[in-house]
């Protein structure tokens, strides 16, 4: 069992905090009276809502279909009425709304019927659809949609599937109780996935912190007969980044911007693992997961929460103390703050701390940097995080990208360790905004230049094609008139064509309509009775008068002719 | 706090400050005892000048007062530019070397943090330009009163040819120069002790012996010592056992001048040193080599004030030229670096 473990460079050790949440066994939250769904809830594409208010729903029903390759279903947590499918506030730091379905529980919590496949036989394709439809995403915080990644690297196959049971960010024990409660269901959802991905080993990686869940996933693999190692790796936060765990299980470096897979490697979260198991083995979309509930509560623990169900409300289970200022979702690291206390748990939310000032002090005030270069020390990234924040503060931008700013990972190691208390990640933050925003409006500038250079070039073009027609025009007239000129010698004394072509045109033209005049002249009219040509010539002058009352109305919709000619052009092919 | 992380070490610029002014007490008990209690006093002007200043230079660039002058770092400055004078300077020579590394070197940079040069070799530096006569007056161990040093920092009596000495350095440098005498038999001199400068040599270890504590509580990181202790012991070897008549031993050279106060407290200057692992290194190296350079070639008897400053103006481009790679860019990493 002695396996060769690697390092990667920095991490920190905060206070774990995780002990006071683990005493209790998973508690299941009670079904709240509403519950907000946001469709938006893996990275990707938000789902599209295929319900309508008034509509009855049941447990696990899919009330929102993957909008698109990176995304995944959504289904109804519990069974009830769809109350409404509009913007609610989500648990997102800008507390902006989105749109969400909003579902009045009747309290029966009745299922659907459930699906089944067999993954061993179906074509891999129809189980990722399967798994996308299961809503299964990844549940240690990225929500990346499982299916995207439920596939073999080159050649058909993956060197190793990593299990992460890490679970390195402070007071967060989601993963652990899970291990320790439910290690039968993430080894068996390992086993499908090590089937999809057709992997040769499984290492289930896990913080030795932890040594219950390491001694229950042990037991469990073994109970089960499988090969897949549980290998307890150092207490280290950031241990348990995907990037990180990787490095210490494998050796292997994944740089930013590649996907592991080309390194031979996957990585999946245990409560991923254990999603998969129920989507594909008993038919049970994710509805629900484990959160755990700590910070500034009476009783820290566990619970298996429905997605939507109300933070406040999971909180009020655990006894908040009346001095909690704010909800933080995630841990003290990577936390993200919640713009209200009511937003609803979702996939990604594995914590709810409750924040108070004793818990979460006020930022010290922000000292000048002294270079004394603790945060190079502490980046597990091993990046220069100083020289970033000179960069930042100065907005010199490119500068910070050429120091690999897009390499970070925001796990807050350099601000936990900076004496100077600069919020260092909050300046990366912004100088990677400042360049997305940059982009988009580059792209923006670039877009309009473009279309302003095709109008033009187009312009350009129907302004060549109508030169090539008249010039196609008079050299046809040219022509005629020559062969009329060889044939009619007077004609050709009346216009020298080849010395003034202009002037033969006009010439030209001038004898067509004179030509044409004489043709008109004997009309059918000419041997009518005096009567009928009366009445014709009544005819006439009354039509003259309609066509001078027109003449106003008909110029009126010219106009709107002139504006479509300025219409926006059609996209460019 | 709006942003996460949300929990911080327990560490602050006031803290790393204090730890380095604790490390320093060490050498300065040594200096006191056997040099004489001098040096207190001059600590005493000096501390009292940088923090009137560091506070005065706040107040006029409308920056807060409290929390900066609260840091510490002003009374680290004041420590190390008195250290690196005699002990026996006059008071207003050590209020003019305050008043330069604070006002000058630091606050009209940018205040902490911005200055690209080490205020207290800057000090030093102008205050031997200018003053070179007072800056070279080194008492030897145990040989003036307090009384005398006191008259001596105070007051105005500077006829102290006959009690002060030339220091170690500067005994061997002159006797070298005559033409006349080889290293062994200048070091026969009673400035000189078993290892360097009488008595200097244990205020040298005193200051080992913070260094090494500032390096476990891992306010400096091995590096810099490391280089400049292995560079200036290196280049000494090899140049001593090429012609140990004119060459001083390397042992000489580590106990001798600032090279231990230097190699733990003024060449880790975080502001205004090199940041990368491999720039420490060529920071730190090159002061060393530039400091041995001076000693046995240049005009000054100790070099590495000016080493340092050097040095200082590299680390631009030191930093840029040494970027580590990040992670996923190593070389040696399995499946990295393709």
């Amino acid at each position: 069992m002695l396996r060769e473990l690697f390092r990667f460079h920095g991490g920190v050790k905060p206070a774990t905090n995780k002990s006071a949440s683990t005493t209790s066994p998973i508690a299941k939250a009670p079904i709240p009276a509403r519950l907000v769904v946001p469709l938006h809830q893996s990275l990707g594409s938000p789902a599209i809502a295929l319900v309508e208010p008034g509509q009855r729903v049941l447990k696990g029903e899919r009330i929102g279909a993957a909008g698109g390759r990176l995304s995944a279903a959504i289904h109804a947590p519990t069974s009830g009425v769809v109350r409404a499918v509009e913007p609610a506030l989500v648990p997102h730091a800008s507390g902006l709304r989105e749109p969400a379905v909003i579902i009045e529980s009747d309290g029966e919590d009745r299922w659907a019927e459930p699906e089944h496949i067999n993954y061993r036989i179906t074509p891999p394709d129809e189980v990722r659809d399967f798994v996308r439809d299961a809503g299964v995403v990844g549940l240690g915080g990225a929500v990346f949609p499982t299916h995207q990644k439920m596939r073999p690297g080159s050649g058909g196959k993956t060197r190793t599937l990593v299990l992460n049971g890490a679970e390195c960010e402070p007071f967060i024990t989601c993963d652990d109780m899970l291990m320790r409660e439910r290690a039968d269901g993430i080894v068996s959802g390992a086993a499908i996935l090590r089937h999809m991905l057709q992997a040769e080993e499984v290492l289930i990686g896990i913080e030795d912190n932890k040594p219950e869940a390491i001694a229950a996933m042990r037991q469990a693999v073994a109970a089960a007969g499988e090969h897949m190692e549980v290998v307890a790796v150092p207490t280290r936060y950031p241990a348990g980044g995907a990037k990180q765990l990787i490095r210490v299980l494998t050796g292997i470096e994944v740089p930013h911007g590649e996907r592991s897979t080309d390194y031979g490697v996957q990585c999946f979260n245990v409560g991923t693992a254990y999603s998969v198991h129920e989507a594909l083995e008993l038919g049970r979309p994710l509805v629900s997961r484990i959160v755990t509930v700590a910070g500034n509560v009476e009783r820290p623990g566990n619970y298996e929460v429905l997605i939507g169900t109300p933070m406040d409300e999971l909180v009020r289970l655990c006894g908040p103390r009346a001095d909690t200022r704010f909800l933080v979702m995630g841990g003290p690291m990577m936390g993200v703050r919640m713009p209200a206390f009511d937003v609803p748990v979702v996939k990604a939310t594995n914590c709810v701390l409750a924040a108070d000032d004793k818990l979460f002090p006020p930022a010290p005030p922000e000292q000048p940097c002294i270079r004394c270069t603790e945060c190079a020390k502490a980046c597990p990234v091993e990046l220069q995080p100083f020289e970033l924040y000179w960069f930042s503060r100065s907005k010199n931008f490119g500068k910070a990208q050429e120091y690999h700013l897009f390499d970070c990972i925001e796990c807050g190691c350099c601000a936990y360790v900076c004496p100077s208390h600069i919020p260092l990640v909050d300046y990366y933050r912004f100088s990677k905004g400042e360049i997305w925003a940059r982009e988009r409006e580059k792209a923006a500038a670039d877009q309009a230049r473009e279309r302003f250079e095709f109008r033009n070039f187009r312009q350009e073009r129907e302004k060549a094609e109508k030169a090539a027609k008249l010039a196609a025009k008079a050299a046809e007239t040219r022509a005629k008139l020559a062969e009329a000129g060889t044939a009619e010698a007077p004609a050709a004394a009346e216009a020298p064509a080849a010395e003034d072509p202009k002037k033969a045109l006009i010439a030209a033209a001038l004898a067509r309509a004179k030509a044409q005049k004489a043709e008109i002249q004997p009309q059918n009219t000419d041997n009518l009775s005096p009567q009928t040509q009366a009445e014709i010539a009544d005819i006439e002058t009354r039509r003259k008068a309609l066509e001078a009352a027109a003449v106003p109305a008909s110029t009126a919709p010219a106009p709107q002719a002139a504006d479509a000619t300025d219409l926006p052009d059609e996209p460019r092919p | 706090m709006i942003h996460s992380p949300y929990v911080r070490k327990a560490v602050s610029v006031q803290r790393t400050m204090g730890l380095v002014l604790l490390a320093l007490i060490p050498g300065i008990v040594a200096h006191a005892l056997l040099i004489g209690p001098g040096v207190l006093v001059n600590l005493a002007i000096s501390t009292i000048t940088a923090v009137g200043a560091e506070a005065l230079m706040l107040h006029l660039r409308k920056r807060p007062v409290a929390i900066a002058v609260g840091d510490l770092s002003a009374v680290v400055t004041a420590w190390l530019v008195t250290l690196c004078f005699p002990p026996i300077v006059p008071w207003w020579l050590t209020v003019c070397g305050a008043l330069v590394a604070i006002v000058a070197v630091k606050h009209l940079y940018g205040g902490l943090g911005q200055n690209p040069f080490n205020p207290a070799m800057i000090a030093y530096c102008s205050m031997i330009v200018a003053f070179p006569a007072l800056m070279s007056q080194w008492p030897p161990a145990g040989q003036l009163s307090f009384d005398t040093q006191l008259a001596l920092i105070l007051g105005g009596a500077r006829d102290i040819d006959g009690i002060t000495g030339a220091t170690a350095l500067d005994a061997l440098r002159t006797g070298l120069r005559s033409g006349t005498q080889t290293v062994d038999a200048v070091l026969q001199g009673s400035a000189f002790g078993a290892l360097g400068g009488r008595g200097w040599e244990w205020i040298s270890v005193g200051y080992v012996a913070g260094g090494l504590f500032l390096l476990a509580k891992r306010i400096i990181t091995w590096h810099m010592p490391l280089a400049f202790i292995g560079v200036l012991a290196g280049i000494s070897t090899l140049f001593w056992l090429l012609d140990p008549g004119r060459f001083a031993s390397p042992l000489f050279h580590l106990a001798s001048g600032g090279a231990m106060l230097a190699a733990f407290f003024i060449v880790t200057d975080p502001v205004s040193g090199a940041t990368t692992p491999r720039g420490k290194l060529l920071f730190a190296g090159g002061i060393a080599l530039i400091a041995w350079l001076i000693r046995n070639f240049g005009a000054y008897p100790e070099g590495i004030a000016f080493g340092v400053l050097l040095m200082n103006m590299c680390v631009p481009l030191l930093d840029m030229k040494t970027q580590p790679p990040v992670f996923g860019h190593h070389k040696d990493a399995k499946g990295g670096g393709k």
